[in-house]
């Protein structure tokens, strides 16, 4: 872990990425104390205002607050994300493991029902899911979270074949350790690198895809927050009120890259057949 | 090679089979009675009770899959509520442009995504590598939708170029077609070019430091030709299994920018279905897209295990 730390704090993009994801978190769990206005309060005579120090990213055609909603959205994006793929990872773990670890037709029967769920490109099955289960913050997770399942499945399957066939989990099966043992104490420490990874770039996928739902008017439904929704809303007016886009627009790709580049780098550094020289 | 090829097919039966059946399954769970969606407020019960009786409703699940799946299977894929025109050639129409939108993506992906990767793995570490990585991890970074609104804004703002908005025919006009999809596809391409220009840099890496690279620059054979001809040959292998992940992106993305861009492809189609509750429109088309996406990664894999001495066929 010391060792970790000290080759992160030399990973200066990995640094960035993280510093941009724990002022993301900040922003989000602090939303409360940092916006200045109720993001869902319309002041009527205030529509479509560009920024001034009272509205400092203007107001919408509602007359909301986009400052306030933005950090809002925030909170939005950080826990679709964190429950999404929670849900993902969960299921995941376990279907990777059972898949994984008893082989046979365990093996064979999840892993075709992940190679159906492969075989729809990532949107589509959560446009599939919303459609069913209809259009809400909940379902949103529950959506995006199915999309992931195969994902981590496959990863922990693939890493507990590797595992299994290393010298001490066969001296630990041969001295008579119980199954559940093996995976807790052997199998289970070795796929965390590969899987906190996974869990990263997920995370910036999961916001993506919410946001992207969201900008299709099939994620978070108004007057909830959500910055995918909002640069949808800003679409019929952007060009005469720019700042309805832009501000959006921003935080989206921000929170995106940060992500992205904390999970590179984590790649990098944990990833043992990426050992740079 | 051969029965590789016949194993792989047959295996992607039952893919196709269970896609067919979660699709279906999906659609039906479906809350809300869908008569009323179509008869609204005009529907006496007695009407509702006649319509379930032609839609075959009433009928149990496993007839209802077996009546579905028997016309799907002999090119029927039913007809839409709204409309009720019949599915399948809509889909077909429509297609076109997503395929042609879908290509042109790709190509622009390809044609930025490669060279720059090989270039991020000749100077590896260098400023150029860090400044290419963290570019490629924007692209990458920068959802579709995000980059059409920076796009649109940019031009109507800076420019006072407004994107045109609807299509036209490849046959019909094909400069005004490719002035209407030009910028979708470019949206499109430039999203995927990061992930592939990451590939490339990944797998031209290993290669360079294989063994009969080394040996070829030992031989004192100049370096442009032990690139060339010697390693990028086959760093681009794995960079081709990547173009049937990529398709299913697309796929995916061009629900997106043809609702930007009021493009009517077979992602409109959709996305207009699921918001007016068309359940065959959505199912058919849905499987549709899951059996194209299939079949891509089939033909990929098989091209990667002609290219790739060292897989295994059995």
């Amino acid at each position: 872990m010391g060792e970790f730390l000290t080759k992160l704090r030399k990973d200066k993009i990995g640094i960035v990425g993280l510093i941009g994801v724990l002022l993301i978190l900040v922003i989000g769990i602090l939303a409360p104390v940092i916006s200045p206005h109720d993001p869902t309060h319309t002041f009527n005579e205030h529509r479509l205002e560009s920024p001034s120090s009272k509205f400092i990213f203007g107001t919408d055609d509602l007359g909301r607050d986009i400052f306030s909603r933005i950090i809002y959205g925030a909170r939005v994006s950080l826990t679709v994300g964190l429950i999404s793929v929670g849900i993902g990872a969960g299921f995941g773990l376990l279907f990777g493991l059972l898949a994984g670890y008893f082989k046979g037709w365990v093996d064979n029967v999840i892993m075709r029902i992940m190679d159906v769920l492969f075989a729809f490109p990532d949107l589509l099955l959560a446009l599939a899911v919303v459609a069913i289960l209809g259009p809400n913050l909940t379902n949103t997770m529950i959506a995006i979270g199915i999309v992931f399942i195969p994902v981590f499945t496959r990863l922990v399957r693939s890493t507990v074949i590797t595992v299994k066939e290393m010298d001490y989990v066969s001296n630990a099966m041969s001295v008579g350790a119980s199954n559940l043992r093996i995976i807790a104490k052997h199998i289970t420490p070795n796929i965390l690198a590969p899987f906190l990874v996974q869990v990263t770039l997920a995370l910036s996928s999961a916001i993506l895809t919410e946001a992207a739902l969201s900008f299709l008017g099939l994620g978070i439904q108004p007057p909830d927050p959500s910055w995918g929704s909002m640069l949808n809303t800003s679409r019929r007016f952007m060009e005469l009120a720019p700042w309805t886009a832009i501000f959006p627009t921003i935080f989206i790709v921000v929170t995106i890259f940060s992500f992205n580049l904390l999970g590179d780098s984590l790649r990098d550094l944990l990833d043992p057949r990426v050992k740079k020289e | 090679m051969y029965k590789y090829v016949i194993r792989r097919v047959f295996y992607t039966i039952p893919v196709i089979f269970g896609i067919s059946i979660v699709v279906f399954v999906i659609m039906n769970v479906i809350p809300g009675d869908i008569t009323s969606i179509i008869l609204g407020t005009e529907g006496t019960p007695e009407l509702r009770e006649q319509l379930r009786e032609n839609l075959g409703l009433n009928l149990p699940l496993y007839q209802q899959y077996w009546n579905w799946i028997s016309g799907v299977v002999v090119g029927d894929f039913g007809e839409s509520l709204r409309t009720g025109a019949p599915i399948l050639p809509e889909i077909l129409s429509r297609f076109g442009l997503t395929l042609e939108l879908t290509l042109l993506a790709s190509l622009i992906a390809w044609v930025i995504g490669i060279p720059f990767g090989i270039i991020a793995a000749i100077y590896r570490n260098t400023k150029t590598d860090i400044g290419l990585r963290i570019v490629s991890l924007f692209g990458v970074s920068v959802p579709n939708f995000a980059l059409a609104t920076i796009i649109i804004l940019v031009l109507s703002l800076g420019f006072n170029y407004f994107p045109p908005v609807g299509y036209t025919s490849l046959f019909e006009d094909p400069l005004m077609n490719l002035e209407r999809l030009f910028i979708p596809a470019l949206i499109l391409g430039v999203s995927m070019a990061g992930s592939i220009m990451r590939m490339t840099r990944s797998s031209s890496l290993e290669v360079l430091e294989q063994d009969y690279v080394r040996t070829a620059r030992a031989k004192g054979i100049k370096e442009k030709v032990v690139i060339f001809r010697h390693a990028f040959r086959n760093a681009l292998i794995p960079v081709l299994t990547m173009i049937g992940m990529q398709i299913g992106f697309l796929l995916g993305g061009t629900v997106i920018v043809e609702q930007i861009f009021s493009l009517p492809g077979l992602g409109q189609y959709i996305l207009t279905g699921i918001m007016q509750r068309d359940l065959p429109v959505v199912q058919g088309s849905i499987l549709f897209v899951a059996v194209i996406f299939v079949t891509i990664n089939l033909l990929v894999d098989i091209l990667y295990a002609y290219l790739n001495p060292r897989i295994s066929y059995d």
